[in-house]
């Protein structure tokens, strides 16, 4: 159990953290949320014992991260976004040596070793020199040198940034693979990458903790979660004669493009069935429906204006 | 740490380069100057040898560390470091005793030198044992501040500049104590590396005043470094 109270970190006068409090059950996925600079890496860099909060508490099963730090870096293992490896090693001799290193004996580490090779799929790789090794399997390293020790508490920052989209698909299902024995933080600022990952989000605004709950509860809970992209068949009028008809809709722009009409809508509510209802009955053919608030962006422009209104109020959203 | 540490320096060519390039220089060094074309005693060949393998071992220092600690905060590996359980003062122990295994290597490898020496002439045993005694304690100072120098900068390069700055004021310091009055002149004069606590090595005497100058220095040195590798790691 991670409990976290009041964090706060300056960097000079700059405050990267501010009064960050929060609670991650035993083995979850946690996904830190926000834009570039936002402040998820100091968040996770005081969890993994590498920097010292500025003011506030953090106890990782009741054992306190600045007083007994070196307790608990034998209980966590940290990935940054880029991998921290030696590139004249090999990929085993490495991992025995970083096993070693976070206080595990040379059999402990040598009888984990195995399991961690075929679960980050680095079995037919154990031998390679790691600067031989692409960019996407130098993050599987990354990864196997942060759970070599059997930690309780994986952090993996930014882990995705850099790999293909088939890397990305066989990252995740890493990711998520790690949850059997570990409770895991992961920071990103790619939202979908956080949703299809993570079971819970916390979203981090200029330092600031602004939101916690489920990726889709979230987007509701900004109002960003009501916006449809439909791609439609049909005449652009009766289109939008309809769309502007309905009393589930509060804005719509169609337009023809190429075979179909494309209208971008936004909802008073999540009232997706009731609208798609509405174009079935009159008649119009819905060839593709997409949610148009998948973008990280939109979230946070919208957060941030209800920023202003909730004077920095934290949200909390049920999950 | 030691041991990974010393299969980087083999494995990058590094340890083999710097070791290659003080041997030739060495090498070259003895047979012009130590050697000579003069005829000399053997004793004063062996001197002259211990005086050209002080400077040379002195800068071979200076290469070797000037990445120990550098290197691991340039290519972002510090942080294996820093997120395990691991005290300042055994990183800064295990860089040091790889580069001073390294360095141990280099001066035994200088022997076949003053091994030629037993072809025409004739060679004290405890003078070799004396002056490579001397030897290991100059790589042994200049390690312990080279590892410091490197502790404190981001960059190999800023690490090297320190480094040789320090070990060059050091070894030159009984220059500066003649033209320096009292009582900063007995200070240099005291911390000379060579004129003070090395001439009698390359002599053949042991000097017990000496040794212990050399082994605080390390302590201080690696003390010092241990200390700012603490005060880093939570910035």
């Amino acid at each position: 159990m991670i409990e976290a109270q009041g964090l706060t970190r300056y960097y000079g006068d700059f405050p990267a953290l501010r009064d960050a409090t929060f609670s991650v059950p035993d083995g979850e996925i946690v996904g830190f949320l926000g834009l570039n600079g936002a402040g998820k890496s100091t968040v996770l860099k005081i969890l993994a014992g590498l920097l010292l909060p500025s003011a506030g508490k953090v106890t990782i099963d009741g054992i306190d991260a600045t007083t007994q730090p070196d307790v608990l870096r034998r209980k966590i293992g940290f990935l940054p976004e880029d991998p921290p490896l030696y590139a004249e090693m090999r990929v085993a001799e490495f991992l025995r040596w970083v096993g070693q290193l976070k206080g595990r004996s040379r059999s402990e580490v040598n009888a984990a070793l195995p399991g961690v090779l075929e679960q980050c799929e680095l079995s037919d790789w154990a031998d390679v020199v790691i600067s031989d090794l692409s960019h996407g399997y130098k993050k599987r390293v990354g990864i196997a040198q942060a759970i070599i020790h059997k930690p309780d508490l994986v952090i993996l920052d930014e882990p995705i940034s850099g790999l293909d989209p088939k890397q990305i698909v066989e990252m995740r299902k890493l990711v998520r693979s790690l949850t059997e024995s570990a409770t895991v933080l992961i920071s990103s600022h790619i939202l979908s990458e956080i949703s299809l990952t993570c079971q819970r989000v916390f979203v981090i605004h200029e330092g600031r903790l602004v939101m916690e709950g489920s990726t889709a509860d979230l987007g509701g809970e900004s109002g960003a979660g009501a916006g449809l992209r439909l791609g439609l068949r049909g005449g652009e009028t009766e289109i939008a004669k309809l769309l502007s008809a309905s009393t589930v809709v509060t804005t719509a722009d169609v337009e023809t493009a190429g075979d179909l009409v494309m209208a971008d809508v936004t909802l008073s509510g999540d009232h997706r069935e009731q609208l798609i209802a509405e174009l079935v009955n009159g008649g119009v053919g819905i060839r593709t429906v997409a949610d148009s608030v998948s973008e990280l962006e939109q979230i946070f422009l919208e957060f941030t204006r209800t920023q202003a209104v909730d004077g920095r109020a934290r949200k909390k959203v049920n999950a | 740490m030691a041991r990974r540490d010393l299969g980087a320096y083999f494995n990058s060519y590094w340890g083999y380069a710097v070791i290659a390039a003080v041997l030739v220089i060495d090498g070259l060094l003895f047979n012009a100057f130590a050697l000579g074309d003069d005829a000399k005693y053997s004793s004063k060949v062996i001197e002259d040898f211990f005086f050209w393998s002080f400077g040379l071992t002195a800068i071979a220092s200076v290469f070797m560390t000037m990445r120990v600690v550098a290197e691991e905060r340039q290519t972002g590996t510090i942080v294996l470091i820093d997120s395990s359980p691991v005290a300042p003062w055994q990183f800064v122990g295990g860089k040091y005793i790889s580069a001073m295994s390294v360095m141990t290597v280099l001066v035994v490898s200088t022997i076949y030198m003053p091994a030629l020496v037993f072809v025409n002439g004739k060679v004290s045993y405890g003078h070799l044992v004396s002056g490579y005694t001397g030897l290991l304690l100059v790589a042994a100072a200049c390690c312990a501040l080279g590892t410091l120098a490197s502790s404190v900068s981001r960059s190999q390069l800023v690490a090297g500049v320190i480094s040789a700055s320090t070990v060059g004021f050091f070894v030159l310091g009984w220059m500066v104590a003649k033209v320096t009055d009292p009582p900063l002149n007995d200070l240099f004069s005291y911390m000379s590396f060579f004129d003070r606590h090395f001439r009698g090595f390359g002599r053949g005497q042991v000097n017990t005043e000496d040794v212990i100058f050399y082994l605080s220095v390390v302590f201080v040195a690696l003390m010092l470094a241990s200390r700012f590798m603490a005060a880093r790691r939570w910035r």
